[in-house]
């Protein structure tokens, strides 16, 4: 806690770019994907990237790596779909513990070998909770508004099961990121919360959401604002939006966040919007571009990029935000209680 | 930048929108139509599961200005913690609504918790407090904490309701350290409910209650840093109720000087809300005279204005031209008006006129205090002129009773003794010593046990005190149960007198569903206290009582049937999970007789004489739409003269019935080694030809999901399973008196004589119930013999207090009409004595009664209820029957 927290009234921190845009460049197959161990899993694994932490742990370690050597000082483990609920698609609930373990692992390693390189640059790994592939406060069913595919309980149980994982494979910090429903993220600050009481530690929190569309609300509708003031109980590192747009459309929401918390901030937009075939086209330049207003602003801890972002663009973000101090921030101070 | 690291300690919520409340934020508005507790259109449209129109009352006071909802649940009737998960989802469906902060009101933690599970928003908890000390508060708390929301806490601890300025500062100055020190609870998220308490109720301890409440408003503000000051405004303006006028100027008033003590958000109806600039200022004057305590007698001279507004006449001035009115509007206007000047006179002038003096009390007196209590109870009168009432009742009383006591040979008499109590958890009881007062002052000996009263003490008085009545009262919801828990203690050490209900949360529906079965002496449901003068007085007079009762039972009865009607969305178990839950006799001790007699036996003519006594009349007057228990129906005050004709006419047609040997009775019965297979079937062993085979009844196990402890019974579960290796017997019988009833009933008709014609019909089906019940009796005390030593009265047997079980196919117990066929079979019903079934399955002659006999002292009654799908597959499959047979014939029985 500490240290990060040294690191940040220092410097503006860098966050990691893309896993995913990084392992398609693998071109892995079904077979890679699968590896000695799932051989003859009864079901398709392709596309399952969480599960390449097991099957393919060099590529991991890799990218990784790459991204810290472009000047990252956060990385985020492979975890994005690291609970029961979303490995449910693949029946692979029961790898859940060891994926995210192995994936904090991997992840340490590597800063492990660069914080012994670089001591005066300590490296960092968040583990990364995704929102999972259920909504909490929305029904799927546009016939039964009223109904929902996953309660409260059953996902504060979900995500205490990756958190401990995470935290015990190595991670330093927690993120949970791309919030579109903002019950599943106090869910998952509930599950972290209760551990936190439990092994009566202080893990720093990140919590992240995401603004999707120039409507400028979360998926769940709640205003960047209303976002904010809904998960500010818990105490938290940062607080800030990531995915969905590019660092162009986010910069209204964290302004509208930046000016409401005495938080961290933090952002990792996508490179640009997709283009006609879905893919990023936005180069390291133009989106380094896009961020220097974030810093002109002085809206910004921590910078990061999200989907269509490469080792490239971090490294072109992190030279730019070198040139900048830190926005001033706070650290929320509210302790838990044994319950 | 650097101005921003000092963030504000503002009270924020959110819903899809944020909601900061800041010192320069108006007065933040809660709307408050959404709470089953505060608005009879939300609660009605709950309890109908119309969450639709529900959702549209939200959404109006939204449109209407409200800046949070508060939410509440809280009926007895009602699953709470259901429907507040489903209410708050489908409103997080509508942008509309839930783009303001939701407030999740509740006085039950489950319900609570259940809530903020669902919302993704800052919520506001209304409410936790000390009540039940501080291990529990802090737990809450921490909780509140960590799911993300702000909490109303309400001034109270271990020792009750805050209801003075000292004691309101003493508890809020305790729960913030609490919440602060210990909870780490951001102080900007707690919000004090100070207790709005009315005013001008008549009584002088409640003079104060706005005064301390604005006191301690601005006590706190000052005091405790960051948090916020909220309560319910419509309460102060309690005494009101009916006077718009008044009670808008009061919430004007009220809100003007607490809100500029610091009070910032509330619960408010903006409908019910005058502008104070715009408030008349003679009004003004005698409402702030009242709020802030300002005159000896402010509350008589605003009683006097509201009669103003109120009737827009003029003839204020002392008017005395009702003196010279016949003595009885005298009397009743003196009641009325609360005018005790001449009450004396009148009374002295109304014990020359009668025999005894007492008869001025229950006449002229009770027929002033009736009006009195019609007035109040449609809202007319207000509370504290009922307690100016009743103090000119008192006035009277106790002028009159030397009078009585010199006739009673110095010895006074009070009516009754009624003991009176707030029940456990409870504080509220203005309602209750408003009713106290005028019960005392119609000469009932009061016992008020006060508020907060453990039931174990309410018991323990009762029986002290040997009284004749139990009040109990409660205004919040935790209370209902507390009733119903009484209720059942009073059933179980055997109590013989009627209980009332009362207070704001008590319904009839409640004490129908939940009390009155709980207890098998009356009770009765009284919401306003005039009212319960009227109650009391029939429940403790001795010629009538027994049958005002009895109606009550009925009334109750048939109330809780419609309502229940009503009810959906119960939970079921599957059948194999209802089964599992079976209900589990003990079979090591099995205490089954064998019969003395196994096998068929045919009763051919029997004498209908020897029916008469177990004839059950209260039916047969309720089939002439006379409804009342027998005898007492014969001398009931409304249809006691008709009740008397019909049954001297019914006497007359049965003795020609049984004289002119019009109707046969009939009867075939029999008793068979039988045992429980298969979970639900009774197997059957026929002794005799031509059946050899065994025979199967197939019994309907309840499948709703039962409260803990509870099993879901089959009939199969009260005869022994075969693998237990005990033998165990079951009966079965059919009755008639039906045979020549329709001949006679035509012979009627022929002569136009529809009256008689009916009376056979109504008069045969009596004969084949007291034939079934005469039978049963044979068949217990002689033929099974499994009771040989009973002596009961008719009455007991109607009230079915015997050993055993004669559930009939079609009844509750084992609604499917089906196994008729299975006893036609085994007892050879048709051939034997002529009795046979329609395609729909009813009995014909129809005067006639069939069923099982059920001999375990286990045995009950019970109804199967709702079954599922699995259940009528599963009934299928073992009658060998096709699943839309078994459907066809379980219609009624199939949940939806």
């Amino acid at each position: 806690m500490k240290e990060i927290l040294k690191a940040m009234k220092e410097r503006i921190l860098i966050l990691d770019g893309a896993m995913g845009t990084m392992l398609q460049r693998y071109n892995f197959s079904e077979a890679d994907f699968r590896g000695e161990r799932f051989k003859e899993y009864h079901l398709s694994v392709k596309g399952n990237n969480d599960l390449l932490s097991l099957t393919q742990p060099e590529a991991i370690a890799e990218v990784h790596r790459k991204y810290f050597e472009a000047g990252a000082d956060i990385v985020e483990t492979n975890t994005f779909s690291g609970t029961t609920i979303a490995m449910a698609d693949y029946e692979m609930q029961d790898l859940v513990y060891e994926l995210n373990f192995e994936s904090a692992k991997i992840a340490k390693q590597v800063a492990q070998e660069f914080s012994e390189r670089e001591p005066h640059k300590p490296r960092f790994v968040a583990g990364a909770m995704g929102p999972t592939n259920k909504t909490a406060s929305m029904s799927p069913n546009v016939n039964d508004p009223g109904y929902r595919a996953i309660s409260f309980e059953a996902l504060a149980v979900a995500y205490k099961q990756q958190a401990a994982a995470l935290i015990d494979g190595g991670a330093d910090l927690l993120l949970v990121e791309t919030v579109f429903d903002t019950l599943n993220a106090k869910a998952a600050l509930f599950a972290i919360d209760e551990l936190k009481e439990e092994r009566q530690l202080d893990i720093p929190v990140m919590v992240s959401g995401t603004i999707t569309d120039a409507s400028g609300r979360t998926l769940s509708g709640q205003t960047a604002e209303a976002f904010l003031i809904s998960i500010s109980h818990i105490p938290l590192l940062s607080v800030g939006f990531n995915c969905a747009l590019g660092a162009k459309q986010l910069a209204p929401h964290l302004e509208a966040i930046s000016r409401n918390t005495t938080l961290a901030v933090s952002a990792y937009p996508n490179a640009g919007l997709p283009n006609a075939f879905g893919a990023y086209d936005e180069s390291a330049e133009q989106m380094a571009s896009q961020i220097r207003e974030y810093l002109d602003k002085k809206l910004i801890n921590i910078i990061g990029g999200c989907c269509g972002t490469t080792p490239e663009h971090i490294k072109a973000i992190a030279q730019l935000a070198s040139q900048y101090q830190p926005r001033p921030f706070t650290v929320s101070n509210h302790s838990t209680v044994n319950i | 930048m650097e101005k921003g690291l000092n963030e504000k300690r503002y009270l924020k919520l959110s819903g899809l929108e944020p909601l900061v409340i800041t010192p320069e934020s108006n007065f933040i508005n809660v709307g408050e139509r959404t709470n089953v507790a505060g608005s009879r259109k939300f609660l009605r449209l709950i309890n109908e599961d119309n969450f639709e129109a529900a959702l549209s009352v939200a959404r109006h006071q939204v449109d209407g200005g409200a800046q949070i909802i508060d939410v509440n649940m809280d009926d007895g009737l009602i699953d709470g913690k259901a429907a507040m998960v489903k209410f708050l989802n489908l409103v997080m469906a509508e942008p509309d609504i839930a783009r303001v902060p939701v407030m999740i009101d509740s006085s039950k933690w489950e319900i609570i918790e259940a809530g903020l599970q669902v919302v993704q928003g800052k919520c506001v908890v209304n409410s936790i407090s000390l009540k039940e000390g501080e291990t529990e508060f802090i737990r809450q708390a921490a909780l509140i904490k960590r799911y993300g929301a702000a909490v109303i806490v309400m001034a109270f601890d271990e020792k009750g309701q805050a209801d003075t300025f000292e004691r309101r500062i003493e508890i809020a100055k305790r729960s913030y350290d609490v919440l602060v020190d210990i909870v780490k609870f951001p102080a900007e998220d707690i919000i004090f409910d100070l207790n709005i308490f009315p005013v001008a109720t008549g009584m002088d301890e409640h003079r104060k209650n706005a005064v301390d409440f604005i006191e301690a408003t601005r006590w706190v503000r000052t005091h405790l840093p960051h948090c916020s000051v909220s309560g319910g405004v419509s309460n102060v303006s309690f005494s009101f109720r009916g006077n718009d006028t008044v009670r808008e100027a009061m919430h004007s008033v009220f809100l003007y000087h607490a809100i500029q003590a610091g009070m910032n958000l509330g619960i408010v109806n903006p409908a019910m809300l005058e502008v104070y600039d715009s408030i008349p200022k003679d009004l003004l004057e005698r409402v702030e005279d009242v709020m802030l305590d300002r005159r000896e007698d402010a509350t008589e001279r605003l009683l006097d204005f509201a009669e103003t507004v109120k009737q827009t006449s003029k003839e204020r001035t002392a008017d005395l031209s009702w003196r010279e009115n016949p003595l009885q509007e005298r009397i009743t206007h003196a009641l009325v008006k609360g005018i005790d000047e001449f009450i004396v006179n009148d009374v002295e002038e109304a014990r020359t006129g009668v025999a005894a003096p007492i008869e001025v009390i229950e006449g002229h007196l009770m027929i002033g205090m009736n009006v009195v209590g019609d007035l109040f109870g449609s809202g007319k009168m207000f509370l504290p002129q009922v307690v100016k009432s009743a103090r000119v009742m008192k006035k009277a009383v106790a002028y009159l009773l030397p009078f009585i006591e010199a006739e009673k040979d110095g010895k006074a008499q009070s009516n009754g003794k009624i003991l009176m109590a707030t029940v456990k958890g409870d504080v509220h009881d203005i309602g209750k010593n408003i009713v106290g007062v005028v019960l005392a002052c119609n000469n009932y000996e009061i016992i008020d046990l006060g508020v907060m009263v453990p039931p174990e003490k309410i018991i323990a008085e009762a029986k002290k005190h040997a009284v004749d009545i139990i009040g109990l009262s409660g205004l919040i919801t935790p209370s209902l149960d507390e009733m119903v828990f009484l209720a059942q203690e009073m059933q179980r050490q055997d109590f013989k007198v009627p209980l009332l209900i009362g207070g704001a949360t008590t319904s009839k529906a409640h004490t129908a569903v939940k009390i009155d079965p709980q207890y098998r002496e009356a009770v009765v449901h009284v919401n306003d206290a005039s009212r319960a003068v009227t109650i009391v007085g029939d429940l403790l007079q001795k010629e009538h009582s027994k049958g005002f009762k009895d109606r009550l039972k009925v009334e109750y009865a048939d109330f809780r049937e419609r309502f229940l009607s009503r009810q959906s969305e119960k939970t079921y178990l599957s059948l194999e999970q209802a089964r599992s839950n079976r209900l589990q006799l003990d079979w090591k001790d099995p205490k089954i007789k064998e019969p003395k007699h196994l096998g068929i036996e045919v009763i051919e003519d029997f004498d209908l004489e020897h029916l008469v006594p177990y004839i059950d009349w209260t039916p047969f007057f309720r089939s002439w739409d006379l409804h009342g228990k027998y005898p007492e129906i014969l001398t009931d005050a409304v249809v006691g003269t008709q009740a008397s004709e019909l049954y001297d006419d019914a006497k007359k047609m049965l003795q020609k019935i049984i004289t002119e040997k019009k109707v046969q009775a009939k009867a075939v019965f029999g008793l068979f080694k039988a045992n429980s297979v298969q979970h639900d079937d009774i197997e059957v062993t026929s002794p005799s030809e031509p059946l050899t085979e065994k025979i199967y009844f197939r019994t309907l196990r309840q499948q709703s999901k039962k409260a803990e402890g509870r099993p879901n019974i089959a009939l199969a579960d009260f005869i022994a399973p075969l693998e237990t290796g005990v033998q165990d017997y079951i009966g079965c019988f059919c009755v008639t008196t039906g045979f020549g009833t329709d001949e006679l009933a035509n012979d009627y008709l022929a002569k136009l004589d529809d009256y008689n014609a009916i009376m056979v019909k109504a008069l045969s089906d009596r004969l084949a119930e007291a034939f079934a019940e005469y039978l049963h009796k044979h068949v217990r005390t002689n033929y099974w013999g499994y009771a040989t030593n009973e002596q009961l009265s008719n009455e007991e047997l109607i009230s079915e207090q015997y050993t055993g079980i004669r559930p009939a196919p079609g009844y509750p117990a084992c609604p499917d009409h089906l196994e008729k066929q299975t006893i036609w079979e085994l007892l050879q019903v048709k051939e034997r004595i002529g009795v046979t079934l329609t395609e729909s399955l009813a009995m014909w002659p129809a005067a006639s009664v069939s069923g099982y006999y059920f001999g375990h002292p286990e045995a009950r009654y019970f109804g199967v209820g709702k079954i599922k799908e699995d259940q009528v597959a599963d009934f299928a499959e073992r009658k060998k029957i096709d699943y839309e047979v078994a459907e066809k014939w379980l219609k009624t029985n199939i949940a939806d």
